[in-house]
């Protein structure tokens, strides 16, 4: 029983890092509907962002997390700017096969200039641990939930009751309409670029913080996850992005923990093609027909 | 008989003289086994490009995970191919290589082909990441260590061959009724299915068509560079492949072909700049679906361009 | 036994009810109008009967074959739109869905695939089959053009032509898949009165030539009145009167589903 709940602490750690990188996924695909490849690797530039804040500028956990998000938000608007927005008319094939090259191009640029190797985050955070019973939960792993969570308030924040958030609803519904009534539409689409590409910014900080470690592709693995985690929450809903992220961690760790790790991500992958086949709407989504 | 058709019978005689000059090439040393290695990559790349756009391109079903279907075929050929250590392992291994990718493509595609654009995309990701997991599990294909020492029996002769053969039935397949129905597919899948085209048989089938020669170009593989590891078959070999096949232009066979020469012809020349061309190639992903969506040679073929000396393509028929 | 017998067929989306309690019954040869105002409902039964959508409730029934010993009463509802064609029932779109890049040829030879005889492997090896049928089909599209003047732009691009051609293409291209029951979806939509009145001259003729039967969506008085024999008028999805044109021209209750439309009187 400890060893589950162990697990269960571990996988929502986890959980909350997807958590964070599957909200920019299902916000971008909500506004434009595309899935932005090129995400994941905001994430990763996030965390050598934060390294190079505290290992360089030698500053602590809270001002490489703000300027971390600042620096993903900034680039997550030009990325749109230089490489989405040119082909908002094209078909959905030609700006995925972009959101592909983007990817890559972030990580090759990446490779050439910091290296391939790991690098380490140096110690930020006290290691602290709490006991409960048997089962140990680390300080990170409080500093990842607590920091996810008031993301994630701050987002429903945004959303729900600024106009911002209110025209960024607008344009995912319908964005000539919202056009038509007056929304920037293309600067909503920046700020949702712009908010996505922050979290995932955060997301990449706490992991380095989190597992030490960070190399040019950490972040396709977690990338995809984080897509499998907002498609099963309903693409384009933001508490179904919450609520995958941290169920697709929750299953990563308990099948690590009682099954082979090895499988682990090919779990995540069959998973993702069961959702697609039985509810391809997700959880909290909601199914779009044709007009014939 | 039209299969003996003028036209026909000069193409053949095109290919014979050209197989024949490289022959020649390769045994007077002329050119060397470096040269050889960017040609055998060459063949294998026009097989696998070809083989997903008539997926992608021509049918309209994005698939991202054709690089799994060739490891299926570079497996299987691999083992069977060390079993009996011949020739005619070496043509069996192909055969089963390619048989067992297409019957997973069809058991792959009947579920996941109802899905569309994105999330179709992300479904072949999926079970081409499962594909390479299940292969870095099994003791037969000895994990992530790989198999070694594969025989090789892949050479200029075979490639050739069954590079013509790829392109050529290929090419037959996309020009003629069931070639049309899966067009019709990309085009606009309900008036498809209104006029009396069962889509998910036509994906499925191209589906199947395109794994099955994926998988011969897997086994070749095998044959040619004697090793093998599950990391080889990844999503960026994938995508690899995806860049062939947009950069010569979705739904030409012809546009496949020169893209994987030149592309092959870049990786070759930057060999010594590693990263620089990795960059490049995702800039040039990039750049392409900016500038020129179409690639080089949009939807048109090289007969397009010789139309006004051949005549109309339909009175040639007759 | 009618070439096309609706009993009670119902279609409802989550809580709203498109279609309701819809019978129509429809001989062969006959050629029949579907009006009604916009939003009754008029294409959710073409997509009914086409597959498109499944009933919620009610049954579409449908006579195959052409031989009395060989007719069959089949069950349309709930079979894939591509099934229904094969059965016989062929469809023209509201909205022009024609192969926009591909040639005009193209378009119509696609839709004689479903009775091709020649299979993949004839296709990979080009066996003397495939150029016979090939041939064959080649003429018989080329024929079908040219009665809808559009032989001599077959290598035409189908976007490139002009809009009265592209639902003339459409029309060739459901008549090419050989059906015996033909509906046509606002096939005068945008037309001059002169082009309508081609069209109506034209649909008469197929109809003759082809031995069809003919369902018919039209907002087009003149051409509802003019050629159908018998109409069916929809309103929220219920059917609110049938009969023959001059019984219909003057119901009370169609004229006041149409109240505020300027075409109650053609």
């Amino acid at each position: 029983m400890d060893q589950f709940i162990q697990q269960m602490v571990n996988g929502i750690s986890l959980g909350s890092i997807y958590a964070l990188i599957a909200l920019g996924y299902t916000m971008v695909y909500g506004i434009i509907k595309l899935i932005n490849f090129a995400h994941g690797d905001v994430y990763m530039i996030g965390a050598y962002i934060g390294f190079a804040a505290t290992t360089y500028a030698q500053l602590g956990f809270f001002p490489a997390l703000i300027i971390s998000m600042a620096s993903c938000a900034v680039l997550g608007m030009v990325i749109e700017r230089v490489a989405y927005k040119p082909l908002r008319a094209s078909t959905r094939i030609a700006v995925l096969i972009t959101a592909i090259g983007m990817s890559l191009l972030l990580e090759y640029v990446m490779m050439f200039f910091v290296g391939a190797e790991v690098r380490s985050y140096p110690k930020l955070l006290s290691s602290e641990t709490f006991h409960l019973g048997n089962v140990v939960i680390n300080m990170q792993q409080i500093y990842i939930v607590a920091t996810a969570i008031a993301l994630m308030i701050l987002l429903q924040f945004i959303v729900h009751k600024t106009k911002t958030g209110k025209a960024m609803r607008a344009v995912s519904i319908d964005q000539d309409a919202a056009q038509l009534m007056g929304i920037k539409v293309d600067n909503t689409i920046s700020f949702t670029f712009a908010v996505g590409s922050a979290f995932a910014g955060a997301a990449g900080v706490l992991v380095g913080i989190y597992y030490n470690s960070i190399d040019p592709l950490m972040g396709i693995m977690p990338g995809l996850k984080a897509f499998i985690a907002a498609v099963f929450g309903g693409i384009g809903n933001i508490p179904g992005a919450m609520i995958g992220g941290v169920t697709i961690g929750i299953m990563e760790t308990l099948v690590s923990g009682y099954g082979n790790s090895m499988y682990r991500d090919a779990v995540v992958f069959a998973f993702l093609i069961i959702i697609l086949i039985l509810k391809p709407s997700g959880l909290l989504g909601k199914n779009i027909r044709e007009k014939v | 008989m039209k299969a003996l058709s003028k036209r026909n019978l000069m193409i053949l005689g095109g290919l014979l003289l050209f197989y024949a000059a490289v022959q020649v090439l390769i045994i007077t040393g002329i050119l060397n086994p470096f040269y050889e290695i960017t040609l055998a990559t060459i063949c294998i790349n026009i097989i696998l490009a070809v083989s997903l756009n008539l997926v992608t391109g021509f049918t309209g079903q994005f698939s991202l995970g054709h690089a799994g279907f060739m490891s299926i075929g570079a497996y299987v050929g691999a083992i069977i191919n060390m079993q009996m250590n011949s020739m005619t392992g070496f043509l069996a291994g192909i055969f089963a290589g390619a048989l067992a990718a297409a019957v997973v493509g069809i058991l792959i595609g009947i579920p996941t082909l109802r899905l569309k654009g994105d999330y179709l995309a992300i479904a072949t990701l999926g079970m081409a990441e499962i594909i390479r997991v299940v292969f870095l599990n099994l003791e037969i294909t000895n994990g992530a260590a790989g198999l070694n020492g594969i025989p090789r029996f892949t050479n200029w002769t075979w490639l050739f061959l069954f590079t013509a053969a790829a392109v050529i039935l290929i090419n037959n397949f996309i020009r003629s009724s069931q070639g049309r129905a899966c067009i019709s597919i990309r085009e606009d899948e309900i008036a498809a299915e209104s006029m009396g085209i069962n889509t998910t048989k036509y994906k499925v089938m191209a589906f199947a068509v395109g794994a099955f020669f994926a998988g011969i170009a897997g086994a070749l593989y095998s044959s040619y560079f004697y090793f093998l590891k599950p990391g080889l078959f990844g999503f960026l070999k994938s995508i690899d492949i995806l860049v062939i096949v947009v950069l010569g232009g979705m739904g030409s066979v012809t546009g496949s072909v020169i893209a994987a020469v030149l592309l092959a012809l870049i990786t070759t020349f930057l060999q010594a700049f590693t990263e620089i061309r990795m960059i490049l190639y995702a800039a040039l992903l990039v750049i392409i679906m900016i500038f020129r969506p179409k690639g080089i040679m949009g939807t048109k073929e090289i007969t397009d361009m010789f139309r006004f000396r051949f005549g109309n393509k339909e009175e040639r028929l007759q | 036994m009618p070439l096309l017998k609706v009993e009670k067929l119902t279609k409802s989306f989550g809580g709203l009810t498109a279609v309701s309690n819809v019978n129509m019954s429809i001989e062969k040869g006959e050629l029949v109008g579907l009006i009604g105002p916009n939003g009754a409902g008029k294409t959710t039964v073409f997509n009914l009967l086409t597959g498109v959508y499944v009933p919620s409730s009610g049954n579409i029934l449908f006579e195959k074959g052409t031989v009395e010993e060989e007719k069959k009463i089949i069950e349309l509802g709930g079979l894939k739109p591509y099934n229904v064609t094969k059965q016989g029932l062929a469809r023209t779109f509201q909205n022009i869905r024609l192969f926009k890049d591909l040639t005009v040829l193209d378009n119509v030879r696609i839709a004689m695939h479903q009775n091709v005889h020649y299979g993949m492997f004839t296709s990979f090896f080009r066996f003397n089959k495939f150029y016979q049928e090939e041939k064959q089909m080649l003429s018989e599209a080329e024929k079908l053009l040219d009665i809808f003047h559009l032989k001599d732009k077959k290598d035409e691009l189908a976007k490139n032509l002009p809009y009265g051609e592209q639902r003339h293409l459409e029309i060739a291209r459901a008549l090419a898949t050989r059906p015996s029951l033909l509906l046509l979806d606002e096939p005068a939509a945008g037309m001059n009165p002169k082009e309508t009145a081609a069209l109506t001259e034209l649909i008469k003729w197929i109809r003759k030539e082809f031995d069809l039967t003919i369902l018919l969506i039209e907002h087009d008085m003149s051409l509802v009145m003019k050629i159908c024999e018998r109409i069916y008028v929809l309103d929220y999805g219920m059917l609110i009167a049938s009969g023959k044109p001059e019984e219909i021209r003057s119901n009370k209750r169609v004229i006041e589903a149409y109240l505020g439309e300027e075409n109650s009187n053609a």
